[in-house]
Order: structure tokens, then sequence, then C-alpha cells
């Protein structure tokens, strides 16, 4: 396996633009151009774009894709009409998870997107648990290059596409595009071939869409409350603890990890994902601890200065029972604690 | 930006411009680059004592956080009113309206320990 780090189709123009560029997932990418809080703030007044060729993208076909999609979901996509996407999760047999994803049904066959961190991982899982499905072909696409383009003007940008519905998709340009997005902003994300990808960049570009990497990708999805593997999952976190219960569907759907996680919905989760608002001027980040009094009650998953609420923000586990709104906690950043208020993860 | 001959750098990106018994410290502009947007500066009290290399506040950007390090010895005179409404002025201008603290420096030798600014681009350009 080689270590040196992947290079996606648009690394020139991130280095003629100047960008910061930082390891990601096994990827080089741009950590931000003109700086987080000002790419942050593009995408939600504005429009943004991002480079996400790093994203894994794999093709599931063959007559018993859906089967095998089945197995390994927690989400139904009998459920999904054809060129529909839902959020899924790929679970172990104790319901945790193996990784967060998108599931697309396209025109004959599937396309799961999972994360850049993930995408060995995710592939390996596939192929493992595949060997009870005879007509099955899994292709990992590494010859598509994903671009997000988000924020408010995003649309305005693709006024063919302006009653394309959320979670589907539609062609644009002759590439695929859905209406989907990980700022919490309105957007479309494009599935490119290396060569097209260029070409949109640079036509959106002209247009004036600012560029905006990775810091801003980050900020911008923790005020949306969305999670990230590493961060608010991980293999010993379920979906029902992070939040997405409605994206576990146990009628007559067998899959990796059901009795777990139907048991955690009975009995209730432990833990929670909840967001936390600070008041003072330090920011808590992952592994900061939380407590209600001398008790150690949550840890954070993720934390930053929200551009848009001026405030440092966090998501954090917490115990059920101590994970009301309003709550005030303690939060130790570097060794002093600071007062915090439990909020719902969707932090704006 | 080119690095101002007029004061001194440390290997932990501070610099101080010494005037007779006065030294202005702050970052350097690879420093305020590196940090990314400044959001929060933890700055000593006025009165307080530090010693040269020691840990003396802490700036905050969105992505990480760096301690300070008084490249000087000396007692705090002033502290940037400004910083606390605008820590991204420290971003903006790393090395006249960015300035965190004014020393009461108590020994002048100590800059013997300190880069010029050759010797701090030099410094730069050896670590990349």
């Amino acid at each position: 396996m080689s270590t040196a780090l992947k290079q996606t189709a648009l690394y020139n123009e991130h280095i003629a633009l100047g960008a910061k560029m930082v390891p990601f997932g096994g990827w080089e990418m741009p950590v931000s151009y003109k700086g987080i809080i000002s790419e942050h703030t593009d995408v939600r007044t504005n429009v943004g774009i991002f480079d996400i060729g790093h994203m894994g993208v794999v093709d599931i076909s063959g007559s018993d894709a859906l089967a095998f999609i089945q197995s390994v979901s927690t989400n139904d996509a009998r459920l999904l009409a054809e060129y529909e996407c839902q959020y899924s999760i790929l679970c172990n047999e104790n319901g945790g998870a193996v990784d967060d994803i998108l599931v697309y049904k396209l025109e004959g066959f599937y396309r799961i997107v999972v994360n850049a961190s993930n995408t060995d991982k995710a592939l390996s899982w596939f192929k493992a648990h595949s060997s009870n499905f005879k007509d099955l072909e899994i292709t990992h696409r590494s010859d598509i290059s994903m671009l997000s383009l988000q924020g408010p003007k995003a649309a305005s940008l693709l006024p063919e596409l302006k009653d394309l519905k959320r979670n589907h998709c539609g062609m644009w340009q002759n590439v695929l595009v859905s209406r989907t997005g990980y700022t919490g902003e309105d957007g479309f994300e494009f599935f490119a071939s290396r060569d097209s990808v260029k070409k949109l960049w640079d036509h959106f570009m002209s247009l004036g869409v600012a560029p905006c990497g990775l810091g801003a990708r980050d900020t911008l999805r923790l005020e949306a409350g969305l999670p990230l593997y590493g961060h608010e999952y991980d293999d010993n976190t379920s979906p029902i603890e992070a939040g997405y219960p409605w994206a576990v569907k146990f009628e007559g759907h067998e899959f990796v990890g059901k009795a777990a996680l139907l048991a955690q919905k009975q009995n209730g989760p432990v833990k929670i994902l909840k967001g936390l608002k600070f008041s003072e001027k330090a920011i808590p980040r992952q592994g900061a601890e939380v407590f209600q009094g001398d008790k150690k009650i949550g840890v954070v998953t993720s934390g930053t200065f929200s551009p848009t609420l001026k405030i440092p923000v966090a998501l954090a586990y917490l115990d059920s029972q101590v994970a009301q709104n309003g709550t005030t906690l303690s939060v130790l950043i570097r060794d002093k604690s600071y007062p915090a208020v439990v909020v719902a993860k969707k932090l704006i | 930006m080119a690095t101002p001959n007029d004061r001194v750098y440390s290997k932990e990106h501070e610099w101080a411009k010494i005037d007779g018994n006065t030294a202005i410290i702050g970052i350097s502009d690879h420093a305020q680059d590196a940090l990314g947007d400044i959001v929060f500066v933890e700055m000593p009290k006025v009165g307080a004592e530090l010693k040269q290399f020691a840990e003396f506040g802490v700036v905050e950007s969105v992505k990480t956080v760096s301690t300070l390090y008084s490249p000087m010895s000396g007692k705090v005179t002033e502290i940037n009113p400004d910083l606390a409404s605008k820590p991204e002025i420290i971003n903006e201008d790393p090395y006249e309206k960015g300035w965190i603290i004014k020393l009461a420096i108590s020994s002048a030798d100590e800059k013997s320990k300190l880069l010029s600014s050759e010797q701090y681009e030099a410094f730069l350009s050896s670590s990349k």
C-alpha cells in the first residue's frame, strides 16, 4: 500500500490559487484559500465551490445489487425511486458505524458514496459481505471526481436544475448531479470525470464563485450538526446515538447490526450527540471532557469557532440523562473549566 | 511580506522590537499565516513578570491553538487593547498594528539569543 498522498484532478488549480494544502484521508487537499472564515461566509451568504474529488464512489451492479445493499446498509434502499439517494450507515455486528454513506439508485445500478478516509475500509467491508450474492459487481470508480457547489445562490447558477428536488439527481452539461451537500445550505454535487471536473471548476470560477477548502467544509458541517466519521462516528458509535434513527429501518430488512440497533432503539441509547454553545474565549476540541459538577458525563467530538454565531461551539456525546437542552455543563479546555450550554446538534 | 530588519526573532516565530529598555512583542507573518484566521488571544496581565522563552499566552485560530513564548525577559507594561475585539488584526498586520504586548526589559543582552531577520528567514527556509 502506497503511503504517498493522492492528488485530485484539481490539484494544480489549488496550487495556482495559493491554497494551503494538508493531508486528509490519504489525499493532499486544500484546507483554505482566502481564509476559513471568508470561505465559510461565502457559502452561508452566497455560493462556494469545493473540490471533493477525494470522496470514494463505488458502483454496485447485477441483479443481486439491491439485496446486497440491503444486507449491509441500515436504511431501506427499496424506498428509492430512480435517481434518488438516501443517507445511510454501514454498521458492524455491534451496531457501530463502519462508515456513513449516501446510497443512490441510478439507471440499472446503485452508487454508494463513502468517506475518503474509509474508502479502502468500505471496499473491504463490501467484499467481505458479498459472498452470498452471485450476480453482483462492486466497482470502485476512481475515475470519478466529485465537485460540490453550495450556498443560497448556487441554484441561480444552475437554472436548468431549479426544479430538482433535494436528494434527487439530474444531468447538467452531461454530468450527473445531485441536490445534496454537507453544509446545511442548498447545493449540488457533481459526479464528473477527471477531465470534465476541470471544465466545471473553470466555469464556476469564471463566474466568480469562491473556492472553499476543507477548513470551511468543517466549520459549515459542524454548525449544521452533520457528523464527520472519526469524530461523531467510529466503530463504537451507532447511528441511533448520532441522532439518525430515521436512517435505520427495521421493517422486512435484515442487515448487519440489526439486532444490536433494535436493542438500542428499545432501551434508548446510553449516550447521545448534542450541541454545546460557549460564551468564553476558548475553543473546545475533540477529546475535551464534559462535566456536570465533578462527574464526567461526556466528551467533545468536534469543536470550532462558529463564524456564523461568533462563539466557540462543539458537538459532544453526553450521557442521555443529562442531555437536555438548556442544561449548563462544564468543559475542560487546556486544564481550565469553561461553562457550556446544551443545545440541539443543529447549531444554526 | 518581507521580514522587517528593525527587530529580532525567535525560533517560535515571535519577534521583539527593542528600543532602549522597551520591547514590543508580536508574532511573525509566517506564524499568522500558518495559524489562519485568529479568533482569540490570551494575554498576560499588565505587571506580569516574564522570562525569556517562557509561555506568556495563547493565540487561537479556527483550526488550532498556539502557545506564545516571550522572546525577552521583562515586565508587561502594556497589552494591545484592540486584540480583544479584533484579534484578526494580527493576521492583517502582524508587525505593526498586530503587536501583542510591551515589556520593560530586564536584560538587553538576551538579544544575542535571538535571530536577525536574515537568520530568521534562513531558519524558515531550512525548516521547509
